[in-house]
């Protein structure tokens, strides 16, 4: 049988975790090739409707990244950023969408090998919990449930 | 219908040892809408580029992505070379495929259809993209230098004497930094204060310098260009216009037996106090965490004694703000604090120093007036054991790398020792010795050979007090680690090079990025060492990494260069990837509810209130508006409002939300 190979996205900004990406590149350290990135100018501009398009497309897990809190290039992107996260995360878990397979991490740009360890970490993760069919029945349900149906 | 161009880049073997590059071009080339691609060893070369410019003019080429390294390497050349075959250079994107794919994954199909993935995703991306122009912005053309250590010194003149204003500021009462602390310097044994002091005078007195000394950064805002810095001058409880620098306070001052910090601890000054002679500038602070009157109210007898009645007792704390187009950074280092080495008695024996109390000691200007003598008895010592290493290359010290300094200087230590106590031995225990520089390993091999110092390969373990002596357990490892036991009269260790207390909240002030030191970070470790990642901002000097005075002078001059470099220009130009907000006409029916969350979290102030009036002048509807001048295009905004009015060029949320489409729907 072949193994599940999971997709997994990477938002990050660009001034730290991409850079931190780069130098990974750099010092050659190998890491999985499920995860793919696309880059943002910070944290901040990472809004959850991006997090939910990439579920909606078929990602089975995502990662956001960026500066370590007080490091942010515009100086208060990432506080915005995490604020969102301790807040969104109650809306998803009470949506019913799985908080597990989102993880959020700060890496610098001198951190090469922490970025490593978020992707294999992050891969094996996902690759244990398996592919994520759930979300597009839970976003049809919750958009047309009956009336006083409970969120399960 | 789009046509786009697609170049894969080999990058010598970089990307196509591991990478199919003939197969990402040909795959990729298939996709709807890429007129054009083509794969090629070295696309930032000149011909890679021409081969760009000519498929741009040939294929009428309207959006480019080159498939080579990180954008934020070559970004800018193929943006320029887009723009020179007449395309706009914000229909340019790369797609990273060597840090982020060919560098990090092994040879196989995986890797390749990863690369493919990250090109197939540009593609869509650039799709979207909008022919941009570039924001002209002015220049302010004053420097700021934080730190006025060597590094700050240099780097002032150099900007000054190019015709450009500078600030300078300083956290202590005086410039000159460690510099001013050293006896002679390596290799050439001149005298450290006499090549220092002329340029600290140069500095006081040169019309384009202004000086702030007992002065911090407190806050920086703005951008390249354009900053606004406030600075917090500290009281020295003194008018400064009315001092002529007598010193007359000084000698009266009651309170005597305060450690002072220059000398090390090895002295003692007053509380109203000038750092050391030679200071500049020349007047006293009162340093008001020992002075007997903020103690105890009274006292007072430097205002009674001093003849201009300069002391100023309520003197408060005066911030100020200044504009300046560029920061270089020149804070310095620092020694590795005493309790790292218990095991070698460090501020537990008084005659276990490190090496910056050992230049105090061996200083003409010095506590001893230059004569070698144990800080405990003042006795000569007759056997100095010098430990090399003591920190650095120590990961159970927490600091792996190498200080880079202490192998000249612990050397330097061993040929001033022997030329002031003839009849006394220098041990020197190290690791290596490092001495690559200008005439360095000459230098070291006099100290050994001509001033028969015993130098000994291996770490010490131990060091303890036995009979008034120090005893220093250690290993030869050359001999077969054979222990070794030396009676010493004095250790001085070469205490491991770290980055200056503060350092982190500094660089998170000015928003530059650090190293796990807490080293200030280069953009590029090779071909940006004195930028830093954020425009306008440069490095000089150890605030980066441990450096030797050539080293940080050489810097200082880079970093001021490139300060002068973009003085040279009247406006800038900038990337115009900023947030503006979508209007529809009449702008009335605009999304923009006029909520002004946005304006809440910007964090620089670039949101404005456009208010919007029916033809009898009556304000009928509040919109925001982006200053392009002020947004640095964070984005943060764009998360944040409510009916998607706001959106930023190059991160649109069209943009994004293609890009994880094309990433996820192969």
């Amino acid at each position: 049988m072949q193994e599940f190979e999971p997709k997994i996205v990477a938002f990050v900004c660009n001034w730290c975790t991409y850079a931190g990406a780069d130098l990974t590149g750099t010092s050659r350290i190998k890491y999985s090739a499920n995860v793919k990135i696309i880059r943002f100018p910070c944290t901040g501009r990472i809004d959850f409707m991006i997090l939910m398009k990439a579920f909606e497309n078929g990602a089975d897990g995502i990662i956001v990244s960026g500066c370590h809190p007080n490091d942010c290039h515009y100086s208060t992107g990432n506080f915005h950023a995490r604020r969102r996260w301790i807040v969104f995360r109650n809306l998803l878990n009470f949506t019913g969408i799985d908080t597990e397979r989102i993880q959020f991490s700060w890496v610098s740009a001198a951190e090469g090998f922490k970025w490593a360890d978020v992707v294999n970490n992050t891969t094996k993760k996902i690759r244990e919990i398996g592919p994520y069919e759930n979300y597009n029945k839970i976003a049809v349900s919750t958009l047309f449930k009956e009336e006083g149906a409970t969120n399960e | 219908m789009s046509r786009i161009g697609v170049f894969v880049c080999h990058c010598g073997e970089n990307i196509s040892a591991t990478v199919n590059c003939e197969k990402v071009a040909k795959v990729t080339g298939e996709l709807k809408g890429v007129e054009f691609s083509t794969d090629y060893k070295y696309m930032c070369s000149d011909p890679g580029q021409t081969l760009l410019k000519e498929a741009i003019k040939e294929h009428k080429l309207d959006g480019v992505v080159v498939a080579a390294c990180s954008p934020r390497m070559h970004e800018p050349t193929f943006r320029k070379a887009c723009a020179e075959a007449g395309l706009n250079p914000f229909l340019c994107e790369m797609s990273n495929i060597r840090e982020h794919c060919s560098w990090v994954h092994p040879k196989d199909d995986l890797t390749t259809e990863k690369a493919q993935d990250l090109v197939r995703v540009m593609v869509e991306k650039v799709k979207k993209n909008k022919a941009l122009n570039s924001i002209k912005v002015p220049v302010t053309k004053t420097a700021l230098v934080i730190g006025g250590g060597i590094a700050g010194i240099q780097a002032a003149l150099d900007i000054a004497n190019c015709g450009h204003k500078v600030i300078m500021v300083e956290r202590l009462p005086s410039i000159g930094g460690h510099m001013s602390q050293l006896s002679e310097t390596f290799p050439t044994l001149d005298c450290s204060q006499c090549i220092l002091t002329p340029r600290m005078v140069e500095v006081a007195q040169h019309p384009n310098i202004t000086l702030h000394t007992y002065s911090e950064v407190e806050s920086v805002d703005g951008f390249i260009g354009n900053f606004t810095v406030k600075i917090r001058k500290k009281s020295k409880s003194l008018d400064e216009h009315l001092c002529t620098g007598c010193g007359l306070c000084t000698t009266k001052c009651p309170q005597k037996k305060i450690p002072n910090e220059f000398e090390r601890g090895l002295g003692m000054r007053p509380a109203i106090y000038v750092p050391f002679p030679q200071a500049v500038p020349n007047k006293p602070v009162i340093d008001r965490e020992h002075c007997t009157y903020y103690i105890k109210g009274k006292c007072k007898v430097c205002e009674i004694v001093c003849p201009t009645k300069a002391i100023r007792f309520d003197q408060e704390d005066e911030v100020i703000d200044v504009a300046v187009g560029a920061i270089v950074m020149a804070t310095g280092f620092d020694v590795l604090k005493t309790d790292y080495f218990p095991e070698y008695g460090y501020g537990k024996y008084a005659d276990v120093i490190d090496g910056l109390a050992f230049e105090r000691l061996a200083s003409a200007s010095g506590p001893t007036q230059g004569e070698i003598r144990r800080p405990s008895d003042g006795q000569i010592p007759k056997k100095i054991v010098f430990v090399a290493c003591a920190g650095s290359r120590d990961p159970a010290k927490g600091i792996e790398y190498c200080s880079k300094i202490c192998c000249m200087y612990t050397a330097k230590h061993a040929m001033l020792y022997k030329h002031k106590v003839h009849d006394g031995i220098p041990y020197v225990f190290y690791m290596d010795i490092r001495a690559g520089g200008k005439n360095y390993e000459e230098f070291v091999r006099r100290t050994i050979v001509d001033d028969e110092t015993q130098y000994i390969r291996g770490r010490v373990s131990t060091i303890y007090e036995k009979n008034g002596k120090l005893i220093v357990k250690g290993a030869d490892t050359l001999m077969g680690a054979q222990p070794v036991e030396i009676e010493a009269d004095m250790v001085v260790l070469a205490t491991a090079g770290v980055a200056n207390h503060g350092a982190e909240e500094l660089a998170q002030t000015v928003h530059i990025s650090y190293d796990p030191y807490k080293f200030f970070a280069e953009a590029h470790p090779k071909l940006k060492p004195v930028e830093t990642n954020t425009a306008g901002i440069f490095l000089a000097g150890a605030c980066q990494a441990p450096k030797d005075i050539p080293e940080s002078v050489a810097a200082a001059s880079g970093a001021a260069v490139k300060v002068a470099a973009l003085f040279s220009n009247d406006e800038l130009t900038r990337d115009p990837l900023v947030a503006v907000v979508n209007r529809s006409a009449p702008p009335v029916y605009s999304q923009c509810v006029g909520c002004f969350l946005c304006q809440s979290v910007c964090p620089y102030q670039a949101i404005e209130r456009e208010e919007i009036k029916n033809r009898n002048g009556e304000v009928i509807k509040t919109l925001a508006r982006v200053n392009e001048g002020l947004c640095q295009g964070c984005g943060t905004c764009v998360a944040l409002c409510r009916t998607k009015a706001i959106d930023i060029h190059g991160y649109s949320n069209q943009q994004v939300y293609t890009e994880i489409m094309a990433l996820l729907n192969d």
